[in-house]
């Protein structure tokens, strides 16, 4: 049992690292706490598995530290870390059956069969491989070796974390979701951390209950998926949550209005104060899909833009529209009236975010 | 059971295969088997002979001992090279210009022509000029392998241990480098031993180049001919006289064309049985590794 720390922690892969775009881990802080069900949620090559093999021990950072329960272990290798690993790829050892993959990391520890045997048989009956137990593991299916790797995680006693590295990626969908509910259930029956790899914010969203967003080497932001949804805290993490990601559009202030290409934006006085104060060219409003209202007809305050497409997706559509020559788009519920190519859009004023230099900005008044 | 179409007509695709075979391998194992039942006396003079040759062959003496010599020798290179390839594999740098540098000079061997690799022992294994040879007899060994029957076998292995090994290394080492790094992780987290590691990850994932490794050791070493012929001649006397130097004293030092290409047939099908007997043995074991998991 213990509580993960990384302190000013960073990792390249490089000897001679010049610039930060030479860390696969840009310096960084981070607890996970005893007992966490979490994600780690980023694009591909963002430094998701780095960050988790530096915590099984499998990488040693270049600078920080690792603490377990306020030690430092940056130096000790992954047999002596109490952390089990479960790969994208399931790692089961061929020869052995089952019975034998599972109860091999005990055997490792020399601890004696009249106590292995009913661990395994324990494991064995959560993942439901009772059945296969004495079968080579050699026959079995994607789902069902990848079960044995995680059983090979749950057998021992001593294990304070168990990390997946994007587990799922071989299962069928719906073996998938299965497994998923599967993880959550022997999260909350062991009480272990679990940290979880995902690029898949559907994955990541039902499996944990705090998400970290990770983008070019660094945790951006850190929460449940609810506050990753309302308040992200960088764009990033604005566009990579949410289906589709959040519009952006980049601000300037001109004489008392928020102005995006040429257009003043309908937003409230305090934007326009916090706007007109900031020092940073970087400077972007962010609003999601689901907050974009499109009319059909001219108002008081509406925006006009042009229509490009809409996606209907069954329960919701997608409506893609030209503003100011950029894309964006918005979320309309079902039974939206029909429109032409000539649409006018509001936005949810309690919705909106101010970005400065791609970090939020909290707004008041 | 199934509605295709049933269409003979593509039995024709492999009819090229078939007339490429048939000339480079079945029609000139067909004029061995035409002289096999034949005696042949001269150009128009042959008599038709049935299974003599093959009879008078089986029941060789002078066959029985060298087929003896035969076996054993490649059970010993078998057995030396192929822990022993394993063992460098394992131990060869894995990247970097180390592992180039040592790829390389661990293949050196296996570029020597047979005949030059028969000479260079001949001439290192001598105890006048030879680095061995001398060697061994400063230190006061009774060393010389035309005399002594023993030194003759150990210098034979040795010249293919050093000759051959490095195939199997480089197999192993081919094998080693196609296991993802997640085996050896998850390993590392399970705290496995080496030796667990070893048994458990690195060898089942051996197997198939093993195999290819051992067939192609094996066959090679049973038609083994001209280096212990440059090294030994066969001697001292018939001590260290393979298959092939029989059958070629036979064939072409006595002109006995008969009971040459009897012996040769035999010859080639016990290679043919020891070979396919030892894949199917082996398919066979990893299927039923297979079936035990779906039943």
């Amino acid at each position: 049992m213990s509580e993960i720390v990384l302190k000013t922690l960073a990792h390249t892969y490089s000897a001679n690292p010049q610039s930060p775009e030479d860390y696969a881990i840009r310096k960084m802080e981070h607890v996970w706490h005893q007992g966490g069900a979490y994600a780690l949620l980023g694009p591909s090559g963002c430094g998701k598995s780095t960050l988790l093999n530096i915590i099984s021990g499998l990488l040693e950072p270049s600078e920080g530290d690792v603490l377990f329960d306020g030690q430092r272990v940056n130096e000790l290798p992954p047999e002596e870390r109490n952390i089990a690993q479960v790969f994208q790829f399931p790692v089961i050892y061929d020869t052995m059956t089952v019975f034998d993959n599972l109860a091999f990391p005990l055997r490792n520890i020399n601890i004696p069969d009249h106590r292995i045997t009913p661990k395994v048989e324990e494991v064995a009956d959560i993942l439901e491989l009772t059945p296969l137990l004495k079968r080579k593991a050699k026959g079995l299916t994607a789902d069902e070796k990848q079960k044995v790797s995680m059983g090979r995680g749950l057998v021992r006693d001593d294990v304070s974390a168990i990390l997946f590295d994007e587990p799922l990626t071989v299962i069928d969908p719906q073996l998938k979701w299965k497994l998923r509910r599967k993880l959550k259930e022997i999260h909350q029956r062991f009480n272990i951390t679990m940290i979880y790899v995902t690029h898949d914010q559907l994955e990541a969203s039902t499996f944990a209950d705090k998400i970290a967003v990770m983008y070019e080497g660094q945790v951006v932001q850190f929460g449940t998926p609810q506050e990753l949804f309302e308040v992200p805290a960088h764009t990033f993490v604005g566009y990579f949550i949410g289906s589709p990601g959040m519009n952006f559009m980049d601000a300037t202030y001109r004489a008392g209005e928020v102005i995006f290409a040429d257009m003043a934006l309908p937003v409230p006085q305090k934007f326009v104060d916090a706007v007109a104060n900031t020092e940073s060219s970087n400077v972007k409003i962010g609003i999601r899909p689901e907050f974009v209202s499109v009319h059909a007809a001219k108002r008081d305050g509406a925006l006009p833009a042009r229509m490009r497409q809409v996606q209907d997706l069954g329960t919701y559509s997608i409506v893609t529209f030209e503003l100011g020559g950029q894309t964006f788009k918005a979320r309309l519920s079902e039974g939206h009236p029909a429109f032409g190519e000539d649409i006018y859009l509001t936005f949810d004023p309690d919705q909106l975010g101010l970005f400065v230099d791609e970090y939020r900005v909290e707004v008041t008044s | 059971m199934n509605n295709k179409v049933q269409n003979n007509r593509a039995w024709l695709l492999v009819l090229p295969m078939l007339v490429l075979v048939a000339f480079s391998a079945i029609i000139p194992l067909m004029t061995v088997v035409n002289y096999s039942v034949q005696d042949v006396l001269g150009p128009n003079a042959s008599f038709f002979t049935g299974t003599e040759w093959f009879r008078t062959m089986l029941n060789d003496p002078a066959l029985h001992a060298a087929f003896g010599r035969q076996v054993a020798f490649s059970l010993i290179i078998l057995a030396i090279q192929v822990p022993l390839g394993i063992g460098i594999a394992l131990l060869m740098p894995k990247k970097g210009w180390q592992a180039s540098a040592v790829l390389i000079l661990i293949t050196l061997p296996l570029l020597i022509p047979w005949n030059v690799v028969g000479s260079i022992w001949q001439i290192f294994t001598r105890n006048d000029i030879g680095l061995m040879g001398w060697s061994l007899s400063e230190l006061g060994l009774d060393y010389n392998l035309t005399r002594n029957a023993g030194d003759a076998w150990f210098t034979i292995i040795l010249m293919d241990v050093w000759h051959w090994t490095p195939l199997v290394a480089m197999l192993c080492y081919s094998g080693l480098r196609s296991i993802p790094e997640a085996y050896y992780q998850a390993a590392r987290i399970d705290r496995a031993s080496k030796w667990a590691v070893f048994r458990y990850i690195q060898l089942p994932k051996l197997t198939n180049v093993l195999v290819i490794a051992v067939l192609l050791r094996f066959m090679h070493s049973f038609m083994i001919y001209a280096e212990p012929f440059v090294l030994t001649g066969g001697g001292p006397g018939s001590s260290t006289t393979f298959l092939s130097q029989s059958l070629t004293t036979m064939a072409i030092g006595q002109q006995d064309l008969g009971p040459s290409a009897a012996f040769s047939i035999i010859y080639f099908l016990v290679i043919l049985l020891v070979s396919w007997v030892f894949y199917t043995t082996i398919m066979h074991m990893q299927k039923d590794k297979n079936s035990q998991g779906g039943a």
